[in-house]
């Protein structure tokens, strides 16, 4: 979540450079600020050092050695772990790829054209259903997961790809942020001498307006990337057979294994790092790409 | 121009729409994996998929081999989250009308609030007619309702038993207690001798737990009177431990931390906890959860309220049962028949899930050997086969889950506390919302 809000900073270094005396008082660390930020670092990296090394330790060492103080047993954790019902593990990381991949680019898609239309075009009720779509952002997903489960039911998808990929597929933060680039990046001028030319409708939005949007279509993807990766209520109500099941959800079942079963901590332990590695190698090559285009579009705009 | 788009952006997802219900039901006959999707018909030769939600292990291996000699049966094992979660979820799937499995994994507290909510298929008709025969009356109780339909098959049982460390006991010179009265004293010893060690914890979370100590006690917490409910939780029974447990965690000799967090694992490991009040499946947990204490622990009848009494409760415990989606009953009440009372499948229970199967025929043969994690208990299952015929009677209710819940919430305050006062208040605040909940639910509730 860090590296998302510092995204936006770029931006703020569009303001002319000042006079050099007070550039160079201002590039002096403010010390309070500094602590500040190192607390908040430390307390962002402390869970994931946890993890690090927790992942190196034996069932036997997880509760009995000293919590930061790593061991060797990662790789037999690693085995230990894809061994588990046939590497059903794996196949749960292939889901989940599935899930974040297919749903996020079809959350662009729609979000994309929804919030061009509604930043670019006149119709009656563009107002009315720009509002309920921001009402939507104030809703939590958690809220809606089972009004979807009871529809999707009822045409029976729930128990499918479906039924993950469906409701992750409509993004109300996704919409509004599509309009909110649309309106800002893509100038109307632009579209209209397209139009004068004799571009019909899905090439301008196609071969123009897409490709001007796209800082902000990387922001959506990525943002509704991480959250469907992240999901666990959803595919936990819609989903009952195990192959289909996302990491959150299996990993949530290895450690609640009824009274009468120890809970698979290590396993669990070693399963959440590997998961984090794809969100991480995915935001370290997007995100240099978002911030240029993103710093580029500021200008041009 | 304009309106002009929008139509076609509106064929577009129309068309779209459409892919998504065709390729959803490509998908799901080729998993063969949702009750709905599966073909109804069992025409002869036909292949049956069956689906089977289920926490217990083992289930693949015993699965295995039952999809090796049955191909006109298949079974699908699908793993869900133990206990509550795959309640809820089998519930709401059975209200929204389709998603449920087959064959499902019931825990005996659980098969009235299944049964009141129409989730379980009566087989009393496709099981083998001997099938009775296999099991005590207590068991099989718990699957009939004492009715004449059969809600399940037995799977296995979980007489309750007092684990503790000898290593310990012997170094601080410890007895083993017979009695709750020598429980507290041995309890008083060791955490004087030794402040940072208990000889057992009182966990809010786990309403199981007390629930089969209750049990022990002579409770039934419900009971049936022709149409009529009654509700016993506030029992001079129940009362008697709740003040027994309020009164040692008041003393501060035993802990008053949960059950099955990573602290208690911990203790579990270091000696902190060097008694475990639990059941026959205990050896597995401490297997799992505190490897390197394999030999050290022992197993010995549940203390007793009065010397010479020989009774216990049960805790855990499932059958297996048929849900009332289910397309396939016949072959579904086939496939659970075989798993839980053919020699085959009980041997696979008890030897690669390390349950402790409910078949009475089966057991002494699939449990000749003493559990691995306890090598020097030789006796450890004649010694649980006597314990297992001990268990006392007792009724579970529609509405358990609310009962339990309250039990989470009541004792978790009480343990807090420390007060052994807020202990017996903690029961009477159980009845009160097990009884308001019935009644919401419209059953009707003898005072």
């Amino acid at each position: 979540m860090a590296t998302v809000v510092s995204g936006p900073q770029v931006a703020s270094a569009r303001p002319a450079a000042p006079s050099r005396r007070v550039s160079s008082s201002a590039r002096r660390p403010n010390r309070i600020g500094t602590v500040v930020l190192l607390i908040g670092a430390l307390y962002c990296l402390m869970p994931v050092v946890w993890v690090l090394t927790a992942s190196t330790k034996s069932a036997n060492e997880l509760f009995s050695t000293l919590t930061f103080v790593p061991s060797t047993h990662l790789w037999d954790n690693i085995r230990e772990l894809s061994a588990y019902r046939g590497g059903l593990y794996w196949r749960w990381m292939a889901n989940t790829a599935l899930y974040a991949g297919v749903g996020a680019l079809a959350s662009t898609l729609v979000s994309a054209m929804a919030g061009y239309g509604l930043a670019k075009f006149v119709f009656p009720g563009k107002r009315a259903v720009f509002n309920v779509i921001l009402a939507g952002v104030l809703v939590p997903g958690v809220v809606l997961a089972i009004p979807q489960y009871l529809l999707l039911a009822k045409v029976g998808l729930t128990n499918t790809y479906w039924s993950v990929l469906l409701p992750s597929m409509i993004s109300p933060y996704g919409i509004y942020l599509a309009r909110i680039y649309a309106a800002a990046s893509v100038p109307d001028d632009v579209i209209e001498a397209a139009r004068t030319d004799g571009a019909r409708e899905w090439r301008v939005f196609g071969s123009i307006s897409v490709p001007m949007m796209m800082p902000g279509l990387v922001t959506v993807f990525l943002f509704q990337f991480v959250a469907i990766w992240n999901n666990f209520m959803l595919p936990y109500i819609m989903l009952g057979n195990d192959r289909l099941f996302p990491i959150t959800v299996g990993l949530s079942g290895l450690l609640n294994q009824g009274a009468s079963q120890p809970a698979m901590y290590t396993s669990v332990i070693t399963g959440a790092l590997l998961s984090i590695l794809p969100l991480g190698a995915l935001f370290l090559t997007l995100q240099r790409y978002w911030q240029v285009d993103l710093a580029a579009g500021a200008v041009k705009a | 121009m304009r309106l002009h788009s929008g139509i076609r952006i509106g064929a577009v997802l129309a068309a779209s729409a459409l892919l998504v219900t065709a390729c959803s039901g490509g998908g799901g006959s080729a998993g063969g994996s949702t009750a709905g999707s599966t073909g109804g018909s069992t025409a002869a030769g036909g292949k049956v998929d069956l689906t089977f939600w289920t926490w217990a292990p083992g289930m693949d291996a015993i699965v295995a081999k039952w999809n090796a000699e049955n191909p006109n049966i298949q079974v699908t094992v699908n793993k869900q989250d133990g206990g509550d979660p795959a309640v809820t979820k089998l519930l709401t799937a059975i209200k929204a009308g389709s998603g449920a499995p087959d064959v499902m994994q019931t825990e005996y507290q659980k098969i009235p609030t299944l049964v009141s909510s129409d989730a379980l298929a009566d087989i009393s008709g496709d099981l083998p007619k001997d099938l009775k025969s296999h099991y005590s009356d207590g068991t099989w109780q718990a699957v009939t309702l004492g009715g004449d339909q059969v809600y399940g098959v037995p799977q296995d049982s979980g007489p309750m038993e007092f684990y503790y460390r000898t290593d310990i006991f012997q170094q601080y010179g410890l007895t083993v207690p017979k009695t709750w009265d020598e429980y507290a004293q041995v309890a008083a010893k060791l955490h004087a001798a030794d402040p940072t060690k208990y000889l057992g914890t009182f966990s809010a979370t786990d309403a199981g737990w007390f629930t089969g100590l209750a049990q022990q006690a002579g409770a039934s917490w419900w009971g049936v009177d022709g149409t009529a409910w009654s509700v016993n939780i506030d029992s001079a029974a129940t009362q008697k431990v709740a003040k027994y447990w309020g009164d040692l965690v008041e003393q501060g000799v035993i802990d008053n931390k949960p059950m099955y967090t990573p602290e208690w694992n911990a203790a579990l490991n270091d000696g902190t906890q060097a008694g475990w009040v639990s059941a026959i499946w205990a050896p597995g947990v401490l297997q799992g959860n505190a490897a390197d204490t394999k030999g050290k622990w022992a197993m010995a009848p549940l203390p007793q309220w009065n010397a010479g009494d020989n009774a216990t409760g049960n805790w855990g415990g499932s059958a297996s049962s048929v849900t009332s989606q289910s397309k396939h009953k016949a072959e579904a009440a086939k496939f659970i028949a075989w798993m839980n009372s053919s020699q085959e499948g009980v041997d696979i229970l008890a030897k690669q899930g390390g349950l402790y199967p409910a078949d009475l025929p089966g057991q002494s043969e699939a449990l000749s050997a003493p559990p691995a994690f306890f090598p020097q208990q030789t006796d450890f299952y004649k010694t649980a086969a006597d314990i297992a015929k001990s268990v006392k009677p007792f009724t579970y209710g529609p509405n358990v889950n609310v009962a339990f819940s309250s039990y989470n919430d009541a004792f978790g305050k009480a343990t807090q506390a420390k007060s052994s006062a807020a202990f017996v208040a903690a029961v009477k605040t159980m009845q009160d919302a097990t009884v308001a909940d019935l009644k919401n639910g419209g059953f009707t509730v003898k005072q």
